[in-house]
């Protein structure tokens, strides 16, 4: 009786979070900015995921600057994380017969029917940040967004870096603290450091334990106070992103032991905390995977409209940060 | 087998304790970890303070006991509040931005502001969820759903969606800091459950709450004010929720309108069953809860330090929960070792079934 109520209790929750989300987020406006005089402007039809973490608000902020700058009509619209709400908004952008879609798909399958759709129309579809898997490779242009298994070999290599700066001697014990179990940029920077680590480091380096930290400062909190109990020997951690690294950083003080040094630690991500934690000595070194592809997209939508052929993966121009450059980059990070 | 029986009848006094089962599972837990982790149960001094797992489970356990703590109130009145995850959200996002817009963010005035203001909005959302259960007879369930969806919303918009880090001494100290070599925050949590344990067994409250669980209508006519009880708990729970909001957006020093105190509402809800607290209302035990509330603690813990793979940690904490869930049920202990506790130490088998029976009608009687 208990469990079976608690289950209703679960499930019923869970159903509505899902189903009622969308009720609570704010509506953003779908009108971008008017038209520039003179030829005619490009419009673009841009669908984003959602807002669900500063990342992602960043990313919107630079793609609706980025349309403003270039003079393109933009029309956006928020699927708030679900793809029936993201494939509406391409039929609509079908309909008004825009120039160009762009789109940061919500989950990977399930999107042929809309892209043939758009393709029937002689619309050209871009996707951004995230990809997807057709079996159809001519539904979509081109991809701007990171390569996340890049961005974890990236992590391995400023490690090495970081270690001989740091003049470490003996065994690497690595404490991994990984993303949301199942999201890509989990799976994937764990594959690109583990890649280089076997490669490279097979005998020195070894990642001890492993753990999700579910990409939150809480999550990084707990699972490292775990860690630093289980593992007192670990001297590196890797986190999949900035937010559970300043978790991790709060456990290793508390521990009595001293971030960036006792312990060296690798992070991902590059938003503005994760600086300001590297410019106080607290974080080694930082691989960014950058959200402003605003720029970067606007440039690949003109050569797209203008028919010229693009790369099929256009990667975001991204740059990897070691401490000493944390103080002069500060300044400049928006997110 | 050679047991006498009077060392036997103890024994089945002991296990007929409402909180023997939850402190039995908790026991278990711990030990789990040694071999994992042979210093598990060692406290060392680091940094000016006690430093081990144990002193973790408790810092990082006492969010979810202080919440789970309000929910038993509300689940003794019959009722269920999914809010409160949501309101953890409004509460750290609504202090940490007052902080945040403050020129001195230590000052203890703005810190305490800051704090007021938080737990006023989780009050409110109480007084809202008490409204619409006991004067517009919503179900609980939905009723509090609406502040769980709407209130996580609420929450991002205060934070703008973005995490906000303050950089506070005195707001650090509720979740995160330590006071006479301890976690602040054990002493808070010791300061409610105490509060709250003296108010209900003290006083008439905790029997008013469970007569209004038993039977609101019957309470009502014997004079018991049911509806005013029922917004009661319902403020009094927010108000706990509200404090655990303080106290894990402290612990980080941020407030993440996206993720803290998510789910917390179903952690809570399975420490309270965990305790021996009847979901269908009208008993509770507030010991037996902060007991369900660590063994959910240390179950998280357990599963960081033994390596279980990330892939396997749900499954894992089912197969637990659902073993803890399997032995509090009289009626399958009676079926798997029915033979054995009941024949020993009484002549007559019978007894066994007989037992079952009396428990399972009054599934945990409450005597903390």
């Amino acid at each position: 009786m208990l469990n079976r109520r608690n289950f209703l209790t679960a499930a019923v929750g869970v159903a509505a979070a899902g189903g009622l989300a969308a009720c609570a987020k704010k509506d953003d406006s779908s009108t971008g900015s008017t038209s520039a005089g003179g030829t005619k402007a490009i419009t673009l039809g841009f669908s984003q995921v959602g807002s669900e973490s500063g990342w992602r608000s960043a990313n919107t902020t630079s793609v609706k600057d980025a349309a403003k700058k270039a003079g393109y009509n933009l029309k956006f619209s928020d699927a708030q994380q679900k793809q029936e709400n993201q494939i509406s908004a391409i039929r609509n952008y079908i309909a008004q017969k825009v120039d160009v879609i762009a789109f940061s798909p919500v989950v990977v399958t399930g999107w042929d029917a809309v892209l043939k759709e758009a393709k029937a129309a002689k619309i050209p579809v871009v996707l951004t940040d995230r990809s997807v898997e057709t079996s159809d490779d001519s539904l979509y242009v081109t991809l701007v967004g990171s390569d996340f298994t890049d961005e974890g070999r990236r992590a391995a290599r400023i490690l090495e870096k970081v270690l001989t700066k740091a003049g470490h001697k003996g065994a690497v014990k690595i404490a991994q603290l990984e993303g949301t179990t199942g999201a890509a940029p989990a799976i994937e920077r764990a594959k690109g450091f583990k890649e280089i680590m076997d490669a490279e480091h097979k005998d020195d380096w070894k990642i001890v334990v492993s753990q999700t930290g579910d990409f939150t400062r809480a999550g990084g909190k707990q699972v490292m106070a775990a860690f630093l109990q289980s593992n007192p020997d670990v001297n590196v951690l890797f986190a999949h992103n900035d937010d559970m690294a300043i978790g991790a950083i709060q456990s290793i003080e508390a521990a009595g032991k001293k971030p960036g040094k006792d312990i060296l630690i690798v992070s991902i991500d590059g938003v503005k905390d994760g600086f300001v934690a590297m410019s106080e000595g607290k974080i080694n070194a930082i691989v960014e995977c950058n959200p402003l592809l605003g720029p970067q997209l606007m440039d690949v939508v003109k050569k797209v409209k203008d028919g010229v052929a693009v790369e099929r993966w256009i990667k975001t121009k991204e740059g990897d940060f070691m401490q000493d450059q944390a103080k002069a980059a500060l300044p400049s990070r928006k997110y | 087998m050679t047991t006498p029986s009077t060392t036997s009848s103890r024994w089945r006094a002991l296990t007929r304790h409402h909180l023997f089962w939850p402190v039995a599972v908790l026991v278990l837990l711990l030990l789990v970890n040694v071999p994992f982790t042979p210093d598990f149960f060692s406290i060392k001094m680091a940094d000016g303070h006690l430093y081990g797992s144990l002193v973790s489970i408790v810092l990082f356990g006492s969010p979810l006991i202080l919440v789970a703590v309000g929910m038993t109130l509300v689940i003794a009145t019959g009722g269920i509040d999914l809010s409160v995850g949501a309101v953890v959200a409004i509460t750290g996002a609504l202090a940490c931005s007052y902080i945040s817009d403050q020129s001195d963010q230590s000052a203890l005035s703005g810190v305490l502001l800051a704090m007021g203001l938080g737990l006023l909005a989780a009050v409110v959302c109480g007084l809202w969820n008490g409204f619409l259960v006991a004067r517009m007879g919503i179900q609980p369930i939905i009723a509090t759903l609406i502040i769980m969806v709407a209130g996580r919303g609420v929450a991002q918009l205060i934070t703008d969606g973005q995490i906000i880090t303050i950089n506070s001494s005195p707001y650090k100290l509720i979740g995160g800091g330590y006071w006479l070599t301890l976690p602040f925050s054990i002493f808070v949590v010791a300061a409610v459950v105490a509060v709250t344990v003296v108010l209900t067994r003290r006083t008439a409250l905790g029997l008013l709450v469970e007569a209004v669980g038993g039977n609101a209508e019957a309470s009502r006519l014997v004079g018991i004010r049911s509806r005013r009880i029922k917004i009661m708990v319902y403020m009094f729970c927010a108000l706990c929720a509200g404090i655990a909001g303080l106290m894990i957006s402290s612990n980080t020093s941020a407030a993440d309108g996206n993720n803290a105190g998510l789910w917390i509402e179903l952690d809570a809800i399975l420490a309270v069953v965990i305790g021996g607290t009847s979901l269908l209302g009208g008993r509770f035990s507030v010991g037996g809860t902060v007991i369900g509330a660590l063994v959910i603690q240390t179950l998280t813990t357990t599963i960081y330090t033994i390596g279980v793979p990330t892939q396997t940690n749900l499954v894992f904490k089912a197969a637990v929960v659902i073993a803890v869930c399997l032995m509090q049920s009289p009626k399958f202990r009676a079926k798997v070792f029915g033979a054995r506790f009941g024949a020993k130490g009484s002549t007559t088998p019978a007894a066994a079934p007989a037992d079952t029976a009396a428990t399972e009608a009054a599934p945990k009687m409450e005597v903390s």
